[in-house]
């Protein structure tokens, strides 16, 4: 997949209770959690962002609860890719697991700053920073890691698994 | 070499052999659960699934206890779709509204996760039972929707940090304050990917409800999980509890450890953490005289009978201070009916303190203990991020139970020793 966007920093630390505030998490519907997305800490970022943005953060980003509510909320918002120092471990999974592409590098958190564009080939694991005419080539995530996403998401791995076992038996 | 806890418990629950740190395996499940805000979604992907039932009815967990009594339609309309899935697939392990209790405190409690097991559940304090020697690990939804179905979790095999806790005890220092103390030397994401691994003499003295409160808040410094090794003190909590056999297994004196911190805990007060982050913490020396309008006793962190019993033995015959709202909240019925029994409720309430059912609400900004705007709260909970209870210019100060139920009295951030 090829993405396109550009870039809203975001400080070390992005916690999921600023990400989406837990008062929303009596529902589940993308569209309506994706209202209230980061409001704690920039109230008008559902309305700055378009389609197809990426999110430029420092370290541990997506720390705190488990809530899948918070990528949810992130991909229904419109952010297309997030590229963080590092992310907090559920979250890392979360993201992957609902098909929201992350990856982590202190080179692009540091360089890129909001405004840019970038252009991020998932697959390769390469991204250009478009204004300032610079590539970066990160690691390619683990294999099993990519077969999940490769089959589109753990959904459909699990589905896969579920008819395979019935199979056998 | 030798192995650490953690490498044992997860090489049995695997058929892959010679497991390195950084290696990604599929681990077989003993428990699994979920509560009203993440079951929703992870029932609606175990429908999509095409699983005609769940791995095993005994071993699945429902809990409603986030927005739980129904705080309002749309919780209401979420906890009922945990009943109708527990029904529906005849998962034994639902606890209804008056049997519910903090999933955390719940679970140990009901002898559902045990030692050697490895247990997912879809919220992040799921690390609470690596008390009892398990490898218990917080996931999302999905991931949880994937483990009802096929009983297995994929995982990278993580590497440990040790911590070793020894010295003599300063008064009124709880599991809290050195879990507290802990994240403030390695930081919120001091642990991230790695697990904590807690030891030492101090660990070995503390109880079961001190040792579910430090490994509760392994995930504020980012850990995959913490835990301790089982020994006479775990045996003796799971006697009468333990609803099926289980392993115990410890570390060998020469597995491999990313790191080994030791910390001397006579050089440790009673610890504060300020708002915004559970690392931003303070010893109780430099927090006095901080104003609050709210004192929160409770949680999957601190709503156990021992914290109970601290506060009460503070609390007695004094008086709530006339600007503040004291709300207790025991995390399970039985603790409840415990803190009955034994006349803590009374002093609670003779105090001016409010009593709740078990439920999570204030901690998470749910309901039950809101704040408003430029409000003040001390809380035993787990987060003091912006806006977790309540408006976004409110604020949350971490502390154990003794200093939550000082303050209490006092109107502002205290020890329990200037109560008089």
């Amino acid at each position: 997949m090829i993405i396109k966007g550009k870039v809203w920093k975001f400080k070390d630390n992005i916690d999921t209770d600023v990400i989406i505030p837990a008062r929303y998490l009596n529902t589940s519907d993308p569209k309506e959690l994706a209202l209230h997305c980061m409001e704690d800490y920039d109230s008008e970022f559902v309305k700055k962002i378009n389609q197809g943005d990426i999110i430029v953060a420092g370290r541990n980003f997506g720390c705190g609860s488990s809530r899948e509510h918070a990528p949810i909320a992130l991909k229904a918002a419109g952010v297309s890719c997030i590229i963080a120092q590092s992310f907090a471990r559920i979250f890392f999974r979360n993201a992957i697991n609902i098909g929201l592409p992350i990856f982590e590098s202190e080179e692009i958190a540091n360089q890129c700053p909001e405004g840019d564009f970038l252009k991020v080939d998932t697959a390769r694991g390469m991204i250009e920073n478009i204004n300032k005419d610079r590539a970066y080539k990160l690691n390619p995530l683990p294999v099993f890691i990519q077969n999940i996403i490769s089959l589109g998401g753990l959904r459909e791995y699990v589905k896969e698994e579920v008819k395979r076992r019935e199979r056998d038996v | 070499m030798g192995k650490t806890i953690v490498e044992k418990i997860l090489s049995a629950h695997t058929d892959t052999n010679n497991l390195r740190i950084g290696d990604i395996i599929k681990a077989r499940v003993d428990f699994t659960f979920a509560n009203d805000i993440t079951a929703p979604i992870a029932i609606k992907y175990f429908r999509e699934s095409g699983a005609r039932q769940v791995f095993d009815k005994k071993r699945v967990g429902l809990i409603p206890d986030h927005f739980a009594p129904n705080k309002d339609i749309k919780s209401a309309e979420q906890c009922k779709l945990l009943k109708e899935f527990a029904q529906e697939y005849e998962i034994e392990n639902y606890f209804e509204i008056g049997k519910m209790g903090v999933e955390h405190a719940l679970l140990p409690e009901k002898g559902l996760v045990l030692p050697g097991d490895v247990v997912v559940g879809a919220d992040s304090h799921t690390d609470t039972s690596g008390a009892l020697g398990a490898f218990a690990i917080g996931v999302g939804s999905t991931d949880l929707a994937a483990v009802m179905a096929l009983g297995e979790v994929w995982l990278k095999i993580p590497p440990t940090l040790k911590f070793i806790y020894s010295g003599k005890l300063n008064k009124w220092v709880s599991g809290k304050d050195l879990i507290l103390y802990t994240i403030s030397k390695i930081g919120v994401d001091g642990a991230n990917y790695k697990v904590m691994e807690f030891s030492g003499e101090v660990i070995k003295s503390f109880s079961m409800d001190n040792r579910f409160t430090m490994c509760n808040m392994a995930i504020e410094a980012g850990a995959k999980t913490g835990i301790i090794e089982p020994d006479e003190i775990t045996l003796e909590y799971l006697t009468g509890r333990a609803k099926r056999p289980y392993q115990i297994y410890k570390s060998d004196t020469d597995a491999h450890y990313e790191k080994i911190i030791e910390i001397d805990v006579s050089k440790i007060e009673p610890q504060v953490a300020f708002p915004h982050l559970p690392e931003n913490t303070k010893p109780i020396s430099e927090a006095k005289g901080i104003k609050i309008d709210q004192s929160i006793i409770g949680s999957c962190t601190n709503g156990r009978i021992e914290d109970l019993r601290i506060a009460a033995k503070i609390i007695k015959g004094q008086q709530v201070h006339s600007e503040v709202r004291l709300i207790i909240i025991p995390a399970t019925q039985d603790i409840y009916l415990q803190a009955i029994r034994e006349g803590l409720v009374e002093i609670f309430i003779t105090a001016g303190g409010a009593v709740s059912t078990p439920t999570c609400g204030p901690c998470l900004g749910g309901y039950m203990g809101i704040l408003a705007k430029g409000e003040r709260a001390i809380s035993t909970t787990n987060r003091n991020f912006i806006g977790r209870m309540g408006h976004p210019e409110s604020e949350v100060y971490l502390a154990s139970p003794a200093i939550a139920a000082a303050s209490a009295i006092l109107g502002r951030i205290a020890s329990p020793e200037e109560v008089k």
